[in-house]
């Protein structure tokens, strides 16, 4: 790390050396033998801005909008309302990797390593089981992509984000952190505004079906990496889609950030269901930001699963501005040693007979800190919306945490809202019970664990629901 | 799988048991056999349901003296799992709820953990089902049932009934009934007797009955009756003082006792 500069960097002191090539062999011990074509120093400044537009090639507003966000981001204090942020240090962050491969659509043109990993991650088996189609990043471009004719005659549009821009501008102009997260949300907004590279783009045309789930798999390999891939998805009118996200990475010492962005626009009567499962490494912040904008008659479905990361702020949020609209959001987060799952849900009714119902379960382990921290804000305009929150909270051990923040802003006296929380243990006499028909300790908490989540398993696909289901069983087991 | 036909032996010897800091079982010592029935009956308070706890090795209840055979093996530190192992079985009279599991994933994963253990393929969740079935049509449970969470909102009869599906099951060597028959009216006596009764044509399982109710002891005729009061065993008999007990009513009996 010889270059890494401990001097707070404004970004004056970073010239155009910032590209290194000859990239010292032993901080990539633990990662997979891959040569990235560069890294950037850590640190952010306005010429690794530039650099990351230049390098893509970007339309000159897409580097404004990138430049905008830096200007903001550098004005904007870290968050203090959440878990303490304070050992993150930004400046020793990587903000651009590019990795060797260049982007194809065919298994057999990945390199060898990469696809090694992709198959410890089961890739291959998820394309297999004929998932439709497969996008997955690799730090921060896009390795593997691929999506079937009939989609793709169907007019559906499975891309990179950085190739997106390219083909299809307009579309992409119009939605880029534009009225769903818009570039000064917040400070982690703003800086992935300023640093995003990669991610997914999709268009799924009116009136398209698509009957199998779309996946896309991220991966944060590089040391020290942050990983800030933007997602943009458009379900024009009467639409349906599921997309599914997984992520994971592998560990390293020092602390690594994800800063994403997912922004969907839900059109009048369209369906969407998000399903993520982030499963990243226990030295990674991940500091992610969700929002779909849902209208008349649309629905919104959103299922997360957060194990792994040291530090997780994760709100998926609906913003229901359509007359009967609907949201949903299930989640389930995992909190062991040193783990800090700060996880919720967010739903904004502003338009009338909208309905949410946000289910949140947390474990936590090993002293591990889980918090459910929502928000259901109902506009004055909107009538007549009902809103469930229900929020359960299962403690293996008397170490171990849970929190419940859930606020609520209700501006509209005909609303419904009803909010239950809980919090329980593996009680002795469970235990007690399950091992005197023959289970051991840990499959007995196992069990307990698995009936815990079985409400929000139960609503994903069968093959997700199995790895949800083993990723929970070697959290229990402790890894 | 055939169960052998020599007589397995559950041997107490002085068992002395404290609950939270109290000693409640002052020096018990009891035999139970395989294929026998042995009643175990008392008022409320007078440890029975302590003796049951502590056979199976709940952890709340700390033996402070005394010892447990099974076989003549020493089993008194052995964990609840290594308890059952061995083919201890306890019918609990309030058992815990747990919620989002249903009642045949549960009973899958307990087949298949012995099963595992002692050398047998798993089942697959189509044989299980089977299997599960066949011993609810032998209890008259709905099948539906199965798919109901283990223990959650179960009515009295419901908990029992789905504790003798558990013993038909597991097929245990020795059986504690802990009060499986309080709460139940007289056709739920009997459904719960039908499944003891299944349950020991298939192998010569020891019953340890407890009970403060001379009902269920006509229904499953026992062999040995041990009385307990206040932790300690105040009587003990066979066939003969089952039937003096059955005839008398429980309560006379005792208060015969106390008398003399």
């Amino acid at each position: 790390m010889s270059n890494s500069s401990n001097k707070k960097s404004k970004g004056k002191e970073h010239k155009s050396k910032t590209i290194n090539v000859d990239i010292n062999r032993d901080i990539y011990d633990t990662a997979d033998d891959h040569s990235p074509k560069f890294i950037a120093n850590p640190g952010i400044n306005e010429q690794i801005v530039r650099l990351i537009s230049n390098t893509k090639q970007e339309p000159e507003w897409m580097l404004n909008i990138r430049l905008k966000a830096f200007k903001l981001f550098q004005k904007t204090a870290i968050p203090t309302w959440g878990p303490d942020l304070s050992e993150l240090d930004l400046n020793k962050i990587i903000y651009f990797i590019d990795p060797n491969a260049t982007e194809t659509n065919s298994w057999d043109q990945v390199p060898d390593e990469i696809k090694e990993t992709f198959e410890k991650l089961g890739i291959p088996e998820a394309e297999k089981k004929a998932l439709a189609g497969v996008g997955a990043q690799y730090d921060s471009g896009m390795v593997y992509h691929n999506l079937q004719k009939k989609l793709k005659d169907q007019g559906v549009i499975f891309e990179n984000m950085d190739v997106a821009i390219h083909k299809y501008p307009d579309l992409v102009k119009k939605h880029f952190m534009t009225s769903c997260i818009p570039v000064n949300d917040h400070k982690f907004v703003m800086l992935h505004a300023a640093v995003w590279s990669g991610g997914t783009f999709i268009y799924i045309p009116k009136n398209i079906k698509v009957d199998l789930p779309l996946q896309a798999y991220f991966r944060m390999n590089g040391k020290q990496g942050g990983q800030f891939e933007h997602t943009l998805i458009i379900v024009d009118e009467g639409a349906e889609l599921h997309y599914i996200e997984g992520c994971s990475s592998p560990r390293y010492q020092q602390s690594s950030l994800h800063a994403g962005c997912v922004e969907i626009f839900v059109k009048e009567g369209a369906t969407m269901r998000y399903t993520s499962i982030e499963n990243w490494s226990r030295n990674v912040y991940n500091l992610n930001t969700k929002r779909a904008l849902v209208n008349r008659n649309a629905k919104m479905i959103w299922t997360n699963g957060n194990m792994g990361s040291q530090k997780t702020m994760l709100y998926p949020c609906s913003i229901l501005i359509g007359e009967n609209a609907h949201s949903e959001s299930l989640g389930i987060a995992f909190a062991g040693n040193e783990q800090d799952q700060d996880t919720g849900s967010k739903v904004i009714h502003a338009a009338s007979n909208t309905t949410s119902i946000i289910k949140a379960k947390s474990i936590s382990k090993d002293g591990g800190i889980s918090s459910y921290r929502g928000l259901v804000k109902v506009t004055p305009n909107a009538k007549n919306i009902k809103s469930n929150v229900q929020c359960d909270a299962l403690l293996l051990d008397d170490k171990s945490v849970s929190k419940t923040f859930p606020a609520m802003s209700i501006n509209s006296p005909t609303s419904r809202v009803g909010h239950e929380a809980s919090v329980s243990k593996v009680s002795e006499e469970q235990l007690f019970y399950l091992q005197s028909r023959g289970l051991s300790e840990e499959q007995a908490i196992k069990v307990i664990v698995g009936g815990f989540i079985s409400p929000i398993v139960k609503a994903l696909p069968l093959e997700y629901a199995i790895e949800l289901n083993k990723l929970i069983e070697l959290e229990v087991e402790g890894m | 799988m055939e169960t052998t036909k020599e007589i397995q032996t559950l041997k107490i010897k002085n068992l002395h048991v404290e609950v939270e800091g109290k000693e409640i079982l002052h020096g018990i010592t009891l035999d139970f056999e395989s294929g026998n029935v042995h009643a175990i009956m008392g008022p409320n308070g007078s440890g029975k349901s302590t003796l049951a706890n502590a056979i199976m090795g709940h952890p709340k209840y700390k033996i402070t003296k005394g010892k447990i055979l099974f076989n003549g093996q020493d089993i008194t530190n052995y964990s609840v799992k290594e308890r059952a192992d061995l083919g201890l079985f306890l019918s609990f009279q309030y058992p815990a709820e747990v919620a989002g599991v249903t009642i045949s994933n549960f009973l899958r994963e307990a087949i298949n953990t012995k099963r595992e253990r002692e050398g047998q393929e798993k089942l697959s969740v189509i044989d299980s089902y089977k299997l599960l079935k066949e011993k609810m049509e032998l209890l008259d449970m709905d099948p539906k049932f199965r798919t109901r969470d283990l223990n959650s909102g179960f009515s009295g009869g419901e908990k029992k009934r789905s504790e003798m599906l558990q013993l038909l099951l597991l097929k245990p060597v020795f059986a504690i009934l802990d009060e499986t028959d309080s709460g139940l009216d007289v056709d739920g006596i009997k459904a719960v007797a039908k499944a003891i009764h299944i349950a020991r044509k298939d192998s010569p399982m020891g019953i340890i009955l407890i009970t403060h109710y001379e009902h269920f002891m006509r229904e499953l005729s026992p062999d040995k009756v041990t009385v307990l009061c206040n932790g300690k065993i105040i009587q003990q008999g066979s066939k003969e003082l089952a039937k003096k007990i059955q005839e008398k009513g429980f309560n006379q009996f005792v208060n015969e006792q106390s008398n003399n």
